[in-house]
């Protein structure tokens, strides 16, 4: 299955619905989409990770990349899923520290801190 | 022999494919139902890694994948053809970037936090990660 990647805008948010595989193929697809909502001004994003089917280093890569873009120009990057599969990877990596994760997008959305 | 072994051009679009694969074997193989998401995400790091590492040394070669059913056990063996040796200070071109070490350290962190049984070799003339899982005996005896 290939990566499938949609935005909207919620208030000052931009939400990433992302969907399918993200691996070492698709990954640069989701890293173009990020660098392209920074480049145009889109500080604040939310990753919706609940339709993602696999994600291995090369997408958490991405995500830290986007993670460190958003920062230099005070911005946020939080993550959407309830995936066990999927939040174990965070968990062993050590990236449940460095990522926000929520249960839903409105509830990303809503956060401030 | 390995029960199943597969090649692949070193491109990225290749991998998935080889992660089927594996998680196909390791079914059949017996290996926990509740494993093959682990083993599907540790053949694929395994292989995006090889193929990083054959495109930065521009390797024509393809990777090597070797699934073996043993009793008790079921391995996966990946096999690159580069160079291992000579990452040190004032490497030639052809060294990998900080960036790609950075990659490569991921992937290497996943597969560890894991697979419990994971060996790493890496010489002038090539690595191999091999992971192995214990498999459950057949549900079902034959009469």
């Amino acid at each position: 299955m290939d990566l499938s990647l949609s935005t909207r805008t919620v208030g000052d948010r931009t939400v990433v619905e992302v969907g399918g595989e993200i691996d070492v193929y698709t990954a640069p697809k989701l890293r173009e989409q990020l660098v392209e909502l920074v480049n145009d001004g889109n500080f604040h994003l939310v990753v919706d990770m609940e339709g993602v089917d696999f994600l291995d280093s090369t997408g958490l890569g991405v995500l830290v990349g986007g993670l460190k873009r958003v920062r230099a120009h005070e911005g946020s990057l939080r993550l959407v899923c309830n995936q066990e599969r999927i939040l174990k990877i965070f968990r062993i990596t050590g990236l449940t520290k460095v990522f926000p994760i929520h249960t839903s997008v409105d509830e990303a959305v809503a956060a401030t801190d | 022999m390995a029960t199943v072994e597969l090649r692949f051009s070193a491109l990225p679009e290749h991998v998935r494919t080889a992660r089927l694969v594996a998680a196909a074997v390791a079914r059949r193989a017996g290996v926990d139902e509740a494993v093959l998401d682990e083993v599907r995400l540790a053949v694929g790091e395994a292989c995006s890694r090889a193929v990083g590492l054959h495109q930065i040394g521009g390797i024509s070669a393809p990777v090597k994948v070797m699934l073996i059913e043993e009793e008790k056990q079921f391995s996966i063996e990946v096999g690159d053809e580069a160079a291992h040796a000579s990452h040190g200070p004032g490497d030639s071109p052809g060294a990998m970037d900080e960036a790609e070490a950075e990659e490569d350290e991921m992937g290497l962190a996943v597969i560890s936090g894991l697979v419990d049984d994971v060996q790493v070799s890496a010489g002038e003339h090539g690595g191999s990660i091999k992971m192995t899982w214990p498999t459950a005996p057949p549900a079902v005896a034959l009469s």
